[in-house]
């Protein structure tokens, strides 16, 4: 069923009856082209854009436990495309451009809000840093804009400018960032995917990856043995654990990230607010919650919950810089498990088994890469070779000394 | 909140530490191969279960910590000298 105004219409006319499931429950086949692993926003993304933009269309997603179950439903919805170097540049502001159209293109409301992200900045050099970081976005045709302190005064009034340790200075503004409903993305993916002939085989945990004389051959699940030409992985969070499955031992660990939401106010802020400095960054969802987050708790882990000393040091960055939240409650707070990688940069690649694929390392900047990473990744598995986009993202950059540490803190990943 | 038990200090909350990475991987002798020096720097196991890894007890001590947690349900197994050898359990944490 195509998605309109006059679908919604007649829907209201006629009692809300003919309304149906977004995609099909199928039993899996015994064998396919392309078994993808992870059914989140990166696997759904790229079994969509396989489908529509190469037309293989024998595919299944294989998801361990439910569409939208994990970090494609606990991140805080923020997309961007305010990188500096080179390759995340211009892989990051594909993604931008596919987020702009990406409604239009899957039929879905996905509530894409171009709402802007802002990054504060608090002296000198930081200002000096974030121009250049503005002067290279805006070399590779990325909007990007430096706010005075009177600018951003009109734009989030709320921000306690004269902060004693550290006083706003101005932010970096990209106008085209802002914020997507998160659920939608992978609904709407898995929707196109699935009507285009996906099979999306949710509670079907794959145990393992069969290989014969260098190439793939299939998968073992919790629900049976699946032949495959080509099988790809696309599980963050958990890439060491799958493609140890086949042998392969990554520059990645996995790491908790939290985030939380507030009860529901009124309108308060309108944009994205970063504030780097204090490890706290801020919007608010059309529902009135405050969405906001930090760093990492800085500790290997797969439990998708954190810890107290993070959380309080969450707050206290956020009543540094706008302290009029401080009386909100909080009403709900999560982990997430990261893929770590050891320069912060992702992974979209070949393996040295035929016929596997890589796609992992995102960080805690993976859902803004949804769109790219799929799209990206389909045109991999799909000629069996990287885009120009994604070549850099390799496993190898490690070996041949061209890693991309966008924070140039070096393989610490528990500092990133 | 983690508590480690600092073999020197006792048991201390988590927010005197400051996590350090694994304690599994070790420093190749310097004529070793390129290959061994990129498998110290950035290749991980990164276990879902028991992994040895530093704390490094930073608003305490200042002395680095070896210990055995788990990172599927963070529990804190053992802790010892960086010297000592530490051995993980079997199984799984409680859950």
């Amino acid at each position: 069923m195509r998605y309109s105004a006059l679908s919604v219409l007649w829907q209201g006319l006629t009692g809300h009856k003919g309304w149906t499931r977004q995609w099909r429950d199928p039993e899996p086949k015994k064998e396919y082209d392309v078994i993808i692993i992870g059914g989140g926003g990166h696997g759904l993304s790229t079994a969509y854009y396989l489908a529509k933009l190469h037309g293989i269309t024998n595919v299944a997603v294989l998801e361990k436990g439910w569409i939208g179950g994990g970090n494609v439903g606990r991140n805080t919805t923020i997309v961007r495309s305010n990188y500096m170097l080179g390759p995340n540049t211009h892989f990051y502001e594909k993604s931008m451009k596919l987020w702009e159209g990406l409604e239009q293109d899957f039929n879905f409301n996905a509530m894409v809000s171009q709402r802007g992200v802002i990054n504060l900045f608090h002296s000198d050099p930081q200002r000096d840093a974030f121009a250049r970081r503005g002067n290279a976005m805006r070399m590779a045709g990325i909007d990007a804009e430096l706010l005075t302190p009177a600018q951003l005064k009109k734009m989030v009034p709320i921000l306690d400018f004269e902060n004693a340790r550290f006083p706003i200075q101005g932010g970096l503004i990209q106008r085209r960032g802002g914020t997507v409903r998160h659920d939608a993305v992978a609904w709407g993916y898995a929707r196109g995917a699935d009507s285009r002939g996906v099979d999306i085989i949710q509670n079907c945990e794959v145990k393992n990856i069969l290989r014969s004389g260098g190439r793939v051959t299939g998968v073992e699940t919790s629900r049976g043995t699946i032949k495959a030409k080509k099988v790809a992985m696309c599980v963050a969070g958990h890439t060491s654990q799958v493609a140890a499955m086949a042998g392969i031992k990554l520059p990645i660990e996995s790491h908790v990230l939290q985030a939380f939401v507030s009860e529901g106010i009124k309108p308060l802020i309108d944009t994205v607010v970063t504030f780097g400095a204090g490890h706290f960054y801020i919007s608010q969802s059309d529902k009135g919650g405050l969405v906001y987050g930090g760093d990492l708790d800085g500790y290997n882990s797969y439990a998708q919950r954190g810890n107290l000393p993070m959380m309080e040091h969450v707050m206290a960055g956020g009543m540094a810089v706008m302290p009029a939240i401080g009386r909100v409650r909080m009403l709900r707070h999560w982990g997430g498990i990261m893929d770590m990688s050891f320069d912060g940069s992702p992974f979209i690649c070949k393996t040295d088994t035929k016929g596997l694929y890589l796609n992992g390392g995102w960080c805690y900047g993976g859902f803004k890469a949804a769109p790219a990473s799929g799209w990206c990744y389909a045109h991999t598995i799909a000629n069996d070779a990287p885009h120009p986009l994604n070549e850099a993202f390799t496993v190898d950059r490690f070996k041949k000394g061209r890693m991309l540490d966008e924070k140039g803190v070096g393989p610490n990943p528990w500092i990133q | 909140m983690h508590q480690i038990n600092c073999p020197w200090c006792g048991k201390r909350d988590e927010a005197e530490f400051q996590y350090q990475g694994d304690a599994s991987v070790t420093r190749p002798k310097p004529n070793a191969s390129e290959e061994a020096f990129f498998n110290y720097v950035y290749m991980r196991e990164n276990p879902k279960g028991w992994h040895t890894e530093w704390w490094h007890h930073v608003s305490g001590c200042r002395q680095w910590v070896k210990v055995v947690r788990n990172t599927a349900t963070h529990e804190v197994h053992t802790t010892g000298k960086p010297h000592d050898k530490l051995s993980k359990p079997k199984a799984g944490g409680r859950k």
